[in-house]
């Protein structure tokens, strides 16, 4: 696994730290402190980011939230050059500032290839791990005529390019392919009007010379280390490190302000999802487990994933819940949605209300149909994003694997995904529709749904974000970071136990999993039927040990039908058992299927029992 | 964060309007400083590089890569007709020949012996912009477009379709409360931009397209039926650049929404004037929303747009922007400062308004917006 790592080092012991997070619309600044022996949040404030007219400098913005910060500690951090680091005798001051950016569009790129399903889907990963947008994917397979793809360069602006293709010593008439319709182009920067667009290469070293002959008078070309030098390896490090330089020297310097930001700080400023990628990053490493995590935003859905040595980030840019919404509606599908929902609804009347929120965005739910109208819409975003995700978090196609019989049997291939349900240590979900639902249950059927877990997995939303200040204090400061992570930012809901299957047909009511949790010297035993859900109300602190003995068409993690012996961790809404089957099993006739929401609803205490009554009756 | 309510879009009398015009990439600013202009004047031009298509010569001739530049009849820079021959591969004394023409009139950029294509650029493109609005030249920006300045009065709507179009106002129903349907279109509306009330029908935009009106600004429209007039479905708040012969603007939102009173009789007002429109309309950081500008119009009162400095106090008019009182109007009478709990549960800033029937409900701040005074 690539570790994103600052070249920054740390020469002091730090007990301060202020990290900003420059959003799209808002300015998020965070205090952390050493109280004793622990790094702890101390106080958070924000503030409109200000890089647009009239003020087109970030940092006013900046200024604004750590001001709010000021005002509420009754301490000061600023002067007239910036934050003071490092902390003065006097009390002034922090000992470090650092911050991090998505403000003006964040970093947007576009990625060449040579075969789509491996240089340039080596080359995707790469800028999507690196924090970037990939606004296309372009390669010598995609389908594409040659002016097609020509067409397609030209009406992008991306702020950068990053080109891959064949392995050292391979084909250089691919390559080269690419690099002329490039050339051809002549793509502009999306910042910037007179400047040259960077392209970085990271394909054939042998065909480095006939790249430069060809992009290196009319682009910023920059050449790395090849990110796929044979079939079998992929090298991401070296095209993500020249991504993140140059979204300083290009991306940032062109930004009203930045400039002047990055005098602040003696830590190079990280794209933001880039961060909240290295926050995930060091979490899985800290917990020592693997983990999902997922950020529901607007206008996009970030996945990412970390299994074993394999870390991945998605950008749906598409599926949000305020600007794309209507997205997720045209790709999820109106029954898709309606699935959810244990009323009914005139379609054309769900589809009226979708729009009206895409246009005033900032609305929020009043009534319960709406909030759960709002909550199916939000399943069916993070199940589309995280399909989308399985299909890139995939082992290296291209790769010829020796194959045992038994594999021919299993009938996988080298692109099949790596994320396996069933290993899956940790969820972890934030965005307003999952940190601020009005019950943590609410969240956690939420996850369950859309991600469908399986065997045992801990559940947990964030608070407060600032995974993104985190992520870049984990990358000079990982201790600093997981404490306030593991203390102020996550709320473990709790863990929960989903059995796969079944293997076969079974009706609803079969028996599914009997259940035995001890804590404290108690002994909970629960039988729990397919089709059904059952919440254990064990608190946060407290560690179960857990006998699960599944039916013999379910699998609990050990195979159909064997028993797992393992331990459970409470948390705010409690342990889950989910027997709803994996998929989970939604009755087909809408009577049936509302009665079971509402069933699944009340035994997980999500809503009002009078208000979820009232649906059956109705 | 000190304002959580939804500010109203501007609907006023008289507003001083600027409009930044800019060409893609760098070029030629026609136009001087206070020069006034009209919304056809070309204002900046440039020529963007016509569009590269590429021949893989060595394929056709059945040559290496390499090799090529032995049978080009052609070198880099030279000019070449349609037609006109590139390249040729003779053997056997002439007994087999392999030619290569262009397929395109252009200049050869680009002979390339790695891959045997070789790139042939097209005549320039030229880009023109214009000043979209009537006014005067408030600023140049050198080598890439002018600040057009106008006064006259301007109306946002809340989402649109189709990108800048010119044409004079005619409210086409008699209140706000009127669907817009076929009926109400009339042969002589070419070139028109028709206002509506409450809805506009599929079949009206259907028949103002076939008249020739350029515009149609109504409350609401059916979702369906916009989609059937696009022809696809919208997935994301980016529009604009539709290829639709009528720019449809909607004021208050999807469904049948009556048109605010303080809109349609400033559009009632407008009614004969010409106006610039625009529908492209994009929800995220750095919102555009669809606009009605009317150049020159001289204001009878003292309409100084709404004045949302004072932000929500009791008495303010303002609209409900979500169910269950969406798209109702209201007084606020109370402004609590601390938290409720409403019915979904969330814990929310809220206020109390009276509605027009004299109930008196509840409403989170996020879900109104200011409207008229």
């Amino acid at each position: 696994m690539q570790e994103q790592r600052n070249s920054f080092e740390l020469d002091r012991e730090i007990n301060s730290v202020l990290a900003t997070d420059c959003g799209s619309t808002t300015t998020k600044a965070i205090l952390i402190e050493k109280i004793g022996d622990e790094y702890r949040l101390v106080v958070r404030g924000e503030a409109p980011t200000t890089v647009e007219a009239p003020f087109e400098d970030v940092t006013m913005g900046a200024r604004n939230a750590i001001r709010e910060i000021e005002e509420l500690t009754g301490r000061t951090f600023l002067s007239e050059q910036g934050v003071i680091t490092p902390r003065q005798p006097d009390g002034l001051g922090v000992d470090i500032y650092m911050s991090t950016s998505s403000a003006g569009g964040g970093l947007q790129m576009m990625v060449a290839g040579v075969v789509k399903t491996m240089t340039a889907e080596s080359a995707a990963r790469a800028a999507l791990g690196a924090g970037a947008i990939v606004m296309d994917v372009i390669s010598v397979d995609d389908g594409r005529k040659p002016h097609e793809k020509i067409q397609r360069i030209r009406q992008l602006r991306p702020d950068m390019i990053l080109l891959s293709g064949g392995i050292d010593g391979g084909t250089i008439t691919h390559v080269a392919e690419i690099g002329e319709l490039i050339a051809a182009a002549e793509p502009k920067p999306r910042l910037g009007i007179g400047y040259q667009l960077p392209i970085i290469y990271a394909g054939n070293k042998m065909a480095r010379k006939h790249i430069s002959d060809i992009l290196g008078d009319k682009t910023d070309l920059r050449i790395v280390d090849n990110l796929r030098p044979v079939l079998e390896v992929e090298v991401l490090g070296p095209a993500r490190e020249e991504i993140h330089n140059l979204f300083m020297e290009h991306v940032m310097a062109q930004a009203p302000g930045y400039n002047k930001l990055m005098q602040w700080t003696p830590v190079p400023i990280m794209p933001t999802p880039g961060a909240v990628g290295a926050c995930m990053q060091t979490a899985a490493k800290e917990y020592d487990m693997s983990v999902i995590g997922v950020d529901i935003g607007g206008a996009t859905t970030d996945v990412f994933s970390v299994f074993g040595e394999y870390f991945n980030r998605t950008v749906s840019a598409n599926l949000g819940m305020s600007y794309s919404i209507c997205n997720v509606l045209l790709e999820a599908g109106v029954d898709n949605i309606m699935r959810w929902i244990p009323f009914s609804i005139e379609e054309g009347a769900l589809r009226n209300r979708i729009r009206n929120k895409m246009i005033r965005p900032t609305t929020i739910p009043q009534t319960l149909d709406e909030l759960i109208i709002e909550q199916a819409i939000a399943r069916e975003a993070l199940r589309l994003a995280f399909e989308h995700h399985k299909s890139l978090a995939v082992g290296l196609r291209g790769v010829h694997r020796q194959r045992t019989i038994g594999d021919t049997f299993e009938q996988t291939g080298s692109d099949e995904t790596y994320i396996d349900m069933a290993e899956l240590g940790m969820l972890i979900g934030s965005g307003g529709c999952l940190s601020h639902a009005p019950r943590r249950a609410q969240a956690a059927m939420m996850l369950l749904d859309a991600f469908q877990p399986e065997s045992t997995s801990m559940l947990a939303v964030v608070s407060i974000f600032m995974m993104p200040q985190l992520g870049i204090l984990a990358s000079i400061h990982p201790k600093a970071s997981m404490q306030v992570f593991d203390r102020d930012c996550l709320v473990k809901l709790g863990t929960a136990i989903a059995l796969a299957g079944p293997n076969g047909k079974a009706e609803f009511g079969a028996p599914c999993a009997e259940v035995t949790l001890e804590y404290d010297g108690k002994t909970i035993e629960e039988s729990v039927p397919f089709g059904s859900v059952k919440l254990v109300p064990i608190p946060e602190d407290k560690t179960a040990s857990a006998v699960i003995r599944p039916a013999r068409q379910f699998d609990a993690g050990r195979g159909y039908g064997h028993e797992v012996k393992t331990t459970v961790n409470g948390g705010v809404v409690g342990v889950i058992i989910d027997c709803r089957g994996r998929p989970v099993v939604l009755p087909e006739d809408v009577k049936a299927r509302n009665e079971k929401l509402v069933e699944w609803f009340l035994a997980m205490n999500m809503y009002p029992e009078e208000s979820l009554k009232k649906y059956v009756e109705a | 964060m000190a304002h959580a309510y939804t500010p109203g879009l501007k609907v006023t009398e008289r507003a001083v309007i600027t409009k930044t015009r800019r060409l893609p990439i760098l070029g030629e600013v026609l136009v001087e400083k206070g020069q006034a202009v009209s919304p056809d004047t070309i204002v900046a031009r440039t020529n963007i590089p016509g569009n590269p298509q590429t021949v893989n010569v060595a394929n056709i001739l059945g040559v290496d890569p390499d090799d090529i530049a032995d049978f080009m009849k052609k070198a880099e820079g030279d000019f070449v007709k349609k037609g006109e021959l590139l390249a040729e591969y003779k053997s056997f004394f002439g007994l087999i020949r392999h030619h290569v023409e262009s397929p395109t009139d252009g200049t050869i950029e680009m002979i390339s012996t790695v891959t045997g294509q070789i790139t042939l650029r097209e005549p320039p493109i030229p880009i023109e912009i214009d000043a979209y609005i009537e006014g005067v030249v408030e600023e140049v920006l050198p080598k890439e477009g002018v600040i057009i300045k106008t006064e006259g009065a301007f109306i946002q709507g809340i989402f649109g379709v189709g990108g800048e179009a010119q044409g004079v106002i005619r409210v086409a129903v008699e209140g706000p409360n009127d669907i817009l349907d076929a009926c109400d279109v009339k042969p002589d509306d070419k070139d028109k931009i028709l206002v509506g009330g409450s809805l506009v029908t599929a079949d009206a935009i259907k028949k103002a397209a076939e008249v020739g009106a350029r515009g149609i600004v109504a409350g609401g429209i059916i979702d369906t039926e916009l989609i059937d007039y696009l022809g696809f479905d919208i997935g994301v708040a980016i529009t604009g650049h539709e290829d639709i012969p009528v720019t449809v603007i909607i004021t208050e939102g999807f469904g049948r929404m009556r048109m605010a009173d303080r809109t349609f009789g400033l559009l009632k007002k407008l009614s004969g004037y010409k106006a610039s429109i625009n529908g492209a309309t994009q929800i995220r950081a750095g919102v555009m929303r669809p606009e009605i500008i009317v150049p020159g119009y001289q204001s009878d009162g003292a309409d100084e747009g709404l004045d949302l400095t004072k932000g929500l106090v009791p008495g303010t008019p303002i609209r409900i922007i979500r169910e269950p009182y969406f798209g109702m109007l209201a007084e606020i009478v109370e402004l609590p400062p601390e938290l409720e709990v409403i019915e979904s549960e969330a814990r929310v800033r809220i206020l109390r308004a009276r509605l027009e029937d004299g109930t008196i409900v509840t409403v989170p701040r996020a879900n109104v917006e200011i409207i008229e005074s």
